[in-house]
């Protein structure tokens, strides 16, 4: 649509605010099951049964990695045959309904293998609704838009993952805070509310996204009889085309989709896991950084509309390479304990907790220090005692095996918590750049009538396999070679710096001013 | 820039294999039924490799497309498509 013939600002915030709505919804959706994931697997995938483990390895990686491109192609095709707004409104009834009814799901000591059966298949439907979902509100937005505003308006639909993840964590540290732990892990606790909380959010969006009307492109198309028969054809089979889809693929979106996981999850799980930062400050870093680099992804989407897309997302992977090893070092070294020991620490409580099994007994001594600087952490050290007898009716007497003692609990002082919120603030700017502009780039590179469709899978595939790997090869590699601990981060450097090659030499920084075509 | 594009293609062209060759070794390596995380799961490996192996296909066929010079125009338009 060129500018001439855009729609009133007042509709234009309508939609924006109808598509935004429905998809930040559906990827706070996605990510609770994530968030979960330790609870869900201890209700409904108990250990020790082989069945429910592996239903439960197919929840957590089957649903982001092949059911999410499925879903492109999917709801891709029906978006390109029967249109935008019906098709991102199935998406949002799929997603909403399935995630209502996790919540709903009684668990396995209730009702045996149908509870892991069950989640597994509502897992799927949502991992096929968001499939589904993104590129019909990034194309009804960006159908909407003049020219020269197409970046900043479908910028706003790309706040929307980061705003749901913010929502997601927000939710489930609320419930949290506000109940014991065995109160939130209980059968029907505190747990299920972030899932029963969606029903309320969806039912408010659908009643939004009903009053909007058809894409006007689209709408133009479908009644000169000119919507595709094939899109799917006619997007991967039709080599002009297909090339196209292979070179937003590997050209952008495979190297945004590693750096937005590594800024925003592999961040929080690298502070929690490698740092042993406590629960409440990782959370809370995430939380500031989030609210604080939101809002630069319409800067950078409104600035894309002034000098082009493409140099704004491949500067946003450049840095992602170069800055990572810098900022996860930081990390590293600012939560390092034996550094924290040489600043003589106090001990300002300690709990013994004694247990005794047969013979033995498990004395665990947690000591809680302070150092000198305000840093806090927490020194578990478990000792058994094993019983030995003289002879009979003689004295006796213990053996103490003592293991290597465990740091938890690690609390950061004011001035480091401020810097790791600035260093994940960085890291999350970054996810802006080459996020905010990418909507209105896939838009612009395929034509109306297959625009669903082709735009949909290279997304998916990007964001959903490239980035969502990020956590296993950064498993895969830290356990292969466990002297080196930001090994890891080999795997997102290596994709965003390829990323950054190809699309900086195949890509160009033409912003096409029609997208009626 | 044109030259340059055809022969990187020969570069992606290669980098395909090798990446299904790289996730065939990681496999054999790290599955173990005896080993409790992840990555010694069967099932993540095979889910793995059956969603990287198309993907890794398709950057055969883009490296064989910049071979061929196909990126040297990109479509302006959709009569292009």
């Amino acid at each position: 649509m060129n500018q001439t013939t855009a729609a009133p600002s007042k509709i234009i915030r309508q939609v924006i605010v109808a598509s935004s709505v429905g998809t930040m919804i559906e990827w706070y959706d996605f990510y609770i099951f994530g968030m979960l994931a330790k609870t869900i697997s201890t209700q409904f995938f108990p250990e020790g049964n082989a069945t429910a483990a592996l239903l439960s390895t197919l929840a957590i990686f089957a649903a982001g990695f092949i059911v999410r491109p499925f879903g492109a192609l999917v709801f891709g095709r029906l978006g390109d045959m029967i249109g935008r707004k019906y098709t991102f409104l199935l998406t949002l009834i799929l997603m909403g309904g399935s995630t209502f009814l996790i919540g709903l799901v009684p668990n396995y000591k209730s009702i045996g293998m149908a509870a892991p059966l069950l989640v597994l298949a509502l897992r799927l439907v949502q991992g096929l609704a968001l499939g589904g979902e993104y590129g019909g509100a990034a194309t009804y937005v960006a159908e909407y838009s003049p020219a020269n505003k197409r970046g900043y308006y479908t910028s706003w639909i790309q706040t929307t993952a980061t705003l749901g993840l913010f929502v997601a964590l927000g939710v489930i540290m609320l419930v949290k805070l506000n109940m014991s732990d065995e109160q939130f892990n209980a059968p029907w606790g505190g747990w299920r509310y972030p899932f029963w909380v969606s029903i309320f959010l969806v039912i408010v969006s659908i009643y939004i996204r009903m009053k909007m009307e058809e894409s006007p492109i689209f709408s133009k198309l479908k009644k000169e009889g000119k919507t595709s028969s094939n899109p799917l054809k006619e997007s991967f089979r039709n080599r002009a085309n297909f090339k196209m889809v292979l070179l937003a693929l590997f050209g952008a979106v495979m190297g945004q989709g590693v750096i937005w996981y590594t800024g925003q999850f592999y961040a929080q799980s690298f502070l929690e896991t490698k740092c042993g930062l406590e629960f409440e400050q990782s959370r809370t870093i995430m939380l500031w950084a989030i609210a604080f680099a939101t809002p630069f992804f319409l800067l950078f989407g409104w600035l894309s509309d002034r000098i082009g897309r493409k140099w704004i997302m491949l500067t946003g992977m450049l840095l992602g390479a170069v800055l990572y090893y810098f900022i996860f070092t930081a990390f590293l070294k600012d939560t390092d304990i034996t550094e924290w020991k040489q600043d003589n620490p106090t001990m300002i409580k300690q709990d013994r907790k004694v247990s005794v099994h047969g013979t033995g007994s498990i004395v665990q001594v947690s000591s809680h220090f302070q150092t000198q600087d305000g840093s806090k952490f927490t020194q578990v050290e478990t000792d058994t005692l094993s019983q030995t007898s003289s002879g009979t009716g003689g004295p006796r007497s213990y053996g103490s095996a003592s293991a290597t003692p465990v740091y938890t609990n690690k609390q950061v002082n004011n001035t480091t918590y401020i810097k790791f919120i600035f260093l994940v603030w960085v890291m999350v700017v970054l996810v802006t750049m080459v996020y905010g502009p990418i909507a209105a780039f896939l838009v612009e590179m395929f034509p109306t009538k297959i625009r669903y469709t082709s735009m949909s899978l290279p997304y998916h595939i990007g964001n959903g396999v490239f980035g969502g790997l990020v956590p296993f090869i950064g498993l895969l590699l830290t356990t292969s070679f466990p002297q080196y601990p930001l090994v890891g981060l080999c795997y997102p450097i290596g994709i965003a710096a390829l990323c950054f090659i190809i699309g900086s030499i195949y890509l160009n920084n033409k912003i096409d001013k029609n997208v009626t075509d | 820039m044109s030259q340059l594009k055809k022969l990187l293609g020969v570069v992606w062209l290669l980098l395909g294999p090798a990446v299904i060759y790289f996730l065939l070794q990681g496999a054999i390596t790290h599955i173990d039924p005896a080993g409790k995380k992840d990555i010694n799961n069967p099932v993540i490996w095979v889910i793995i490799i059956t969603i990287f192996t198309p993907i890794a296909i398709g950057l055969m066929i883009f490296g064989y497309y910049a071979l061929k010079g196909e990126y040297g125009h990109l479509p302006e338009n959709s009569e292009e498509v």
